[in-house]
């Protein structure tokens, strides 16, 4: 359905395609963004459902959610903020170098990302495991002697949904970026006016980024 | 080549013959099913959303039915107890989720918006393709789920019973998650389109009435949708390992399952009934030959259901045990919905007051159109006050209630638009007389169904029971009576538009004469939408008469 218009008419620079139902380029790149605008907003909504939950659960369980916050790793937590936020710049920074033309660096930067976004999960994976060993676990499964009062087994249940689902929208994030990395690599085609495609994905690296930022004071630093 | 001369017919046929040979209406343009199946054309799609939502109508329908049927007799008639609940579970489900949300705006929407908006398609296209087949991906595995061991919650899915039953609740809970999705995909496509497709003139004040209904629809569906969306995935997680999110018995909380599905819920009314609004007052003008009255007023109110229908959900939960204050302030923010509705209906009225009306099948369906939201809407008001909705609460009347004003109107606007449209859509006219006689059916027979079950509700028996006691008979007789009016309504409509898309006489470009943007193009509409230079709008939607000259004061 698309069809590229030819600006000037040679194969000087690579062209960005203008899709035929479109009046202009900026036109295209605008409704783009609007839509990434909506689709983040509803990735908020999602997880302000989960928000809900906890603050409803939080408010009558006040102690239990307390002691149960205790028994999270901090520094893990801290490391996994750290790690989450410096990757937000490098991506940032992917969208800088495509605005330039330079793929080369936008490749790098996506790369830095994807690996910091691997180490997150790594030390994500230690934290579950963790759990799983001492069963602090969501509602049935919870077996943690050290800590039994009511509603501890339900921050366990917020707990794991809430990082679960986060941990889903990271890579669902990895796969976006892989996406624009590779596309910068094979087309090299990104430049001053065709940008979009990092736009998007850095975008939604960053929604990734919040969330995260709610999360940990929420369930870390109660 | 002389350029098309009249700006205000961007359709106009192009000077040379040969021309039309390059744009075939879009109904031909590619015959294989492939040019089906994988058609990025907005037309073509909502064809195809056409005919599942069709069929999934009858699906629901035959459950209807099938309830009727076993409401005929105070025992069992045709099924177990628990079969019964299976059968309205599914009946529910497949008419709200799979009919009644998507219906308006995935057909007409996807269909009108554009031409409305002088665009060549939305402004995602592949997306629009891609959110039909989430939606049958997840009619799909919802319709799997209930068909292999069914599901007995009501579609409502109340915890913590839905949590415990052992009926089938994850997959059919999981597809109607799916088709969240889709109607996700659907909303943010068409807001977008609305912001960034609008041909030069078009305005935000010069928008055609539907495509403010269906703005202000998309913006409900982008905001309710992602909370039930989590919601349904944390009760099927639930059901499946026993995390007591919404488990009494491990400190969950079922009362906030409640507040959070109603959040959704109640907008979702409105998902489903201001697309109805929207085809209403496309039909009301096209039909009085007026232009509408208050136009602003109609445009703004379609944002104001939208805004303050975020606000309305706990009017559900008066009997939940939430204090008086609240329930008092539910009751008065719910009130405020029918304001805004109010508002509207006195447009429509205004509209039709000194017109000069032409009473073909669109606005015969108008007429019961208004009689349904009016009567709907006012017994919504009195169950909106807490003393008198705690004895009426889960009763048949709360049934009729949303029966009368939510498939009531939305019906007859789905049938209003699929008339008013049909000659765009396909091309070819249909037999008025038949039309008539089974619109005139379908309101007497709606009547017929969801009167009696006023009256049994307001006499006591409950919603969603099997058994009842004998001097609840004649009414739900009266009841079934009815459905079997309305089904047979139906059946004549089938008939004779099957026909129609046949031997129906060819349509023109605008059989109504009506002055609303989509009939500015060829019936049916060639691929790209418009032939020819860019349309042009030098005059409102609904211009039917010169709002200035109608203004001008008598003479002294
Ligand atoms: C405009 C379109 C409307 C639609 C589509 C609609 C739809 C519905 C539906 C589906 C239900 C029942 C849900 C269930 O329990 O299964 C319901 C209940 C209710 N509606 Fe409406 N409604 C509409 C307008 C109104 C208005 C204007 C009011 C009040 C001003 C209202 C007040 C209520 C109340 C208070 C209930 C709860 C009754 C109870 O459960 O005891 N509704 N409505
Ligand atoms: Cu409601």
């Amino acid at each position: 359905m698309q069809s590229s218009v030819s600006a000037a008419g040679g194969p000087v620079a690579p062209v960005p395609r203008l899709a035929m139902h479109f009046a202009s380029l900026e036109v295209q790149n605008h409704a783009a963004r609007l839509g990434m605008w909506l689709f983040l907003a509803t990735e908020i909504l999602l997880f302000a459902g989960l928000f809900i939950c906890y603050g409803c659960y939080r408010f009558l369980f006040p102690e239990a959610w307390a002691a149960s916050s205790d028994t999270l790793d901090l520094t893990m937590g801290t490391v996994n903020t750290v790690v989450l936020i410096t990757s937000s710049l490098t991506a940032a920074l992917a969208v800088h170098y495509a605005k330039e033309g330079q793929n080369k660096m936008v490749a790098i930067q996506i790369a830095l990302t994807l690996a910091m976004a691997v180490g997150f999960l790594v030390i994500k994976y230690f934290e579950y495991h963790h759990k799983f060993e001492v069963g602090t676990l969501p509602g049935r499964y919870y077996f943690y002697d050290k800590l039994q009062m009511p509603g501890a087994p339900l921050f366990f249940t917020v707990y794991f949904c809430a990082t679960a689902l986060h941990g889903l929208h990271v890579i669902i994030g990895m796969i976006v970026l892989t996406f624009a990395m590779v596309r910068a690599l094979r087309k090299a085609d990104f430049g001053p006016n065709n940008y979009t495609m990092v736009e998007l994905g850095s975008m939604y690296w960053h929604l990734v980024d919040l969330v995260w930022i709610f999360l940990f004071p929420m369930l870390y630093l109660v | 080549m002389t350029p098309s001369s009249s700006i205000a017919s961007p359709g106009a046929a192009p000077a040379h013959d040969e021309h039309h040979d390059h744009h075939p209406s879009y109904l031909v343009d590619g015959t294989t099913i492939k040019s089906w199946l994988l058609t990025v054309d907005h037309k073509r799609i909502g064809l195809m959303f056409l005919f599942w939502v069709l069929l999934f109508f009858l699906v629901g329908g035959i459950f209807a039915l099938l309830i009727r049927v076993e409401l005929l007799t105070p025992g069992p008639t045709i099924m177990d107890a628990m079969t019964y609940n299976r059968t309205f579970t599914l009946h529910g489900l497949v008419m709200i989720f799979l009919f009644m949300i998507p219906a308006i705006p995935a057909v007409f929407g996807n269909f009108m918006l554009p031409l409305m908006l002088g665009a060549k398609d939305v402004a995602f296209p592949r997306l629009n393709l891609l959110s039909l087949y989430i939606y049958l991906g997840g009619a799909m595995l919802a319709l799997w789920g209930m068909l292999n061991g069914g599901l007995d919650t009501g579609w409502t899915f109340y915890t913590p019973y839905s949590t415990h039953t052992t009926t089938t609740v994850a997959p059919v809970l999981f597809g109607a998650f799916i088709i969240g999705f889709s109607s996700i995909v659907t909303g943010i496509n068409f807001i977008v389109t609305t912001h960034t497709m609008r041909a030069p003139g078009i305005t935000w004040f010069k928008m055609p009435l539907f495509v403010w209904a269906i703005y202000a629809t998309s913006c409900i569906q982008v905001l309710a949708t992602p909370v039930i969306g989590l919601l349904l995935v944390l009760v099927t997680v639930e059901n499946l390992f026993s995390f007591g999110m919404f488990d009494p018995a491990r400190g969950g909380d079922p009362v906030l399952f409640q507040h959070l599905f109603w959040f959704y819920s109640h907008p979702a009314v409105y998902i489903m009934v201001l697309p109805a609004f929207g085809v209403m007052s496309e039909v009301v003008a096209a039909f009085s030959r007026k232009n509408i009255f208050g136009y602003r007023a109609v445009a703004y109110s379609s944002l104001g259901i939208a805004f303050v229908g975020f606000f309305a959900w706990g009017h559900h939960m008066f009997v939940s045990g939430q204090s008086t204050f609240v329930g008092g302030l539910f009751g008065v923010l719910t009130m405020l919905v029918g304001v805004f509705t109010a508002i509207k209906v006195f447009n429509w009225v205004g509209t039709v007051y000194k017109g000069a009306v032409d009473f073909k099948t669109p606005f015969a369906y108008f007429c019961g159109f208004l009689f349904f939201t009016v009567f709907g809407g006012m017994t919504g008001i009195a169950l909106g006050t807490v003393s008198l909705d705690v004895p009426w609460h889960d009763t048949y009347f709360v049934v009729a209630h949303f029966h009368f004003i939510m498939v009531g109107a939305t019906i007859m606007a789905f049938l209003a638009a699929l008339h008013y449209w049909f000659p765009k859509m396909f091309g070819r006219m249909y037999h008025e007389g038949w039309a008539l006689v089974s619109a005139a059916l379908i309101i007497l027979g709606f009547n017929a169904t969801f009167i009696p079950q006023f009256l049994v509700g307001n006499n006591g028996m409950p919603r969603r029971y099997y058994e009842y006691p004998e001097r609840f008979q004649a009414l739900n007789v009266a009841s079934t009576a009815g459905a079997s009016l309305l089904a047979f309504g139906f059946v004549i409509i089938a008939c004779y538009l099957t026909y129609a898309l046949v031997y129906g006489r060819a349509a023109g470009k605008n059989p109504w004469r009506s002055k609303g943007y989509e009939w500015l193009t060829e019936s049916p509409p060639p691929t790209h939408n418009f032939v020819g230079p860019q349309p042009t709008y030098p005059e409102e939607p609904h211009f039917y008469v010169d709002p200035k000259k109608a203004e001008v004061p008598d003479a002294v």
